[in-house]
């Protein structure tokens, strides 16, 4: 099985990278674009049947730093 | 007294570490990250500035799950000492011995330059060779320094006198201009200015070494 985890910056934690990205966005012409946020996807091959539990624990303890991060969990 | 300077793949700051402490008097070792034990009669842990592990996934992160991990923090929960310098304060982070997180500069960019940091407490054995207010010129030398707290964290850490420095000007977009931090019982002491560029006369400046040697000095009487 595969999973998919996304991580992002939580709200409120300013992501001057994405800030960036929509400072360029607009200098290149594209009106309107009013928030950029970066993250990270995180594609993870699992043996099958590994509980969710397991997968919420990975992201826990090493793939997001709750501190600052956000992550979603998506199975595939 | 004796210090032990840990070394991950990446680490590249660890033998100016070493070499500041040494010129303080300090026994120094030290040790590979696959270790799970420290040298006995370890009073410090430093842990070096550098890349460990090239920065994957967040700078720190990596090499705060190394084997000698578990020895650093029993150490640090005995009431042990451990400083942690650059990619050091960050993996103290990682680890959650001391609150808060680095994030990229707010400008974008990789910063090397020596600063001004205003001492903000002299109650630690880290800090009590300077005076409250003291200007010292320290460099810096990190992309992601730029420190972040939530507001419960950041009113304990005003309110306890934890903060250890803080940026004259602020280089990175820290909060509050924080420069480096103490955790709660004040033996432990991560910062991105990296005082052991400021150790010999031959890097330009010394005021990093007051650092290394009153913490030797205390140590040593204790």
């Amino acid at each position: 099985m595969k999973a998919r985890v996304h991580v992002m910056l939580k709200d409120g934690v300013l992501d001057p990278q994405g800030e960036a990205v929509r400072h360029a966005l607009g200098a290149m012409g594209f009106d309107g674009v009013e928030g950029v946020r970066q993250g990270k996807v995180i594609e993870l091959e699992l043996a099958d049947g590994t509980p969710e539990a397991r997968i919420e624990e990975m992201c826990q303890r090493l793939l997001a730093n709750t501190v600052i991060e956000s992550y979603r969990i998506e199975t595939l | 007294m004796r210090a032990a300077v840990i070394v991950f793949p990446g680490s590249n700051c660890d033998r100016d570490l070493a070499v500041a402490l040494k010129a303080a008097g300090i026994e120094t070792e030290m040790v590979w990250h696959k270790d799970t034990a420290l040298p006995s009669g370890t009073d410090l842990v430093a842990v070096p500035g550098g890349f460990s592990y090239g920065d994957y996934l967040r700078c720190g992160a990596i090499a705060a799950t190394s084997p000698v991990i578990g020895a650093v923090k029993a150490h640090a929960e005995r009431g042990g000492y451990v400083l942690g310098i650059c990619n050091g304060f960050q993996i103290l982070t990682e680890t959650g011995m001391l609150p808060g997180a680095l994030l990229r500069n707010a400008g974008l960019k990789y910063i090397c330059r020596t600063v001004p940091l205003r001492v903000a407490t002299t109650e630690s054995l880290y800090t009590a060779g300077y005076a409250v207010g003291d200007t010292i010129r320290v460099p810096i030398a990190h992309h992601d320094g730029n420190y972040i707290a939530d507001e419960a964290t950041l009113e304990r850490l005003a309110g306890e006198d934890r903060v250890a420095f803080t940026y004259e000007g602020n280089p990175n977009g820290s909060v509050q201009d924080i420069a480096g931090i103490l955790s709660e019982n004040r033996r432990v002491l991560g910062m991105m200015p990296h005082p052991e560029r400021a150790a010999d006369p031959a890097q330009g400046g010394t005021d990093g070494a007051a650092l290394f040697a009153h913490l030797a000095r205390a140590l040593d009487l204790a």
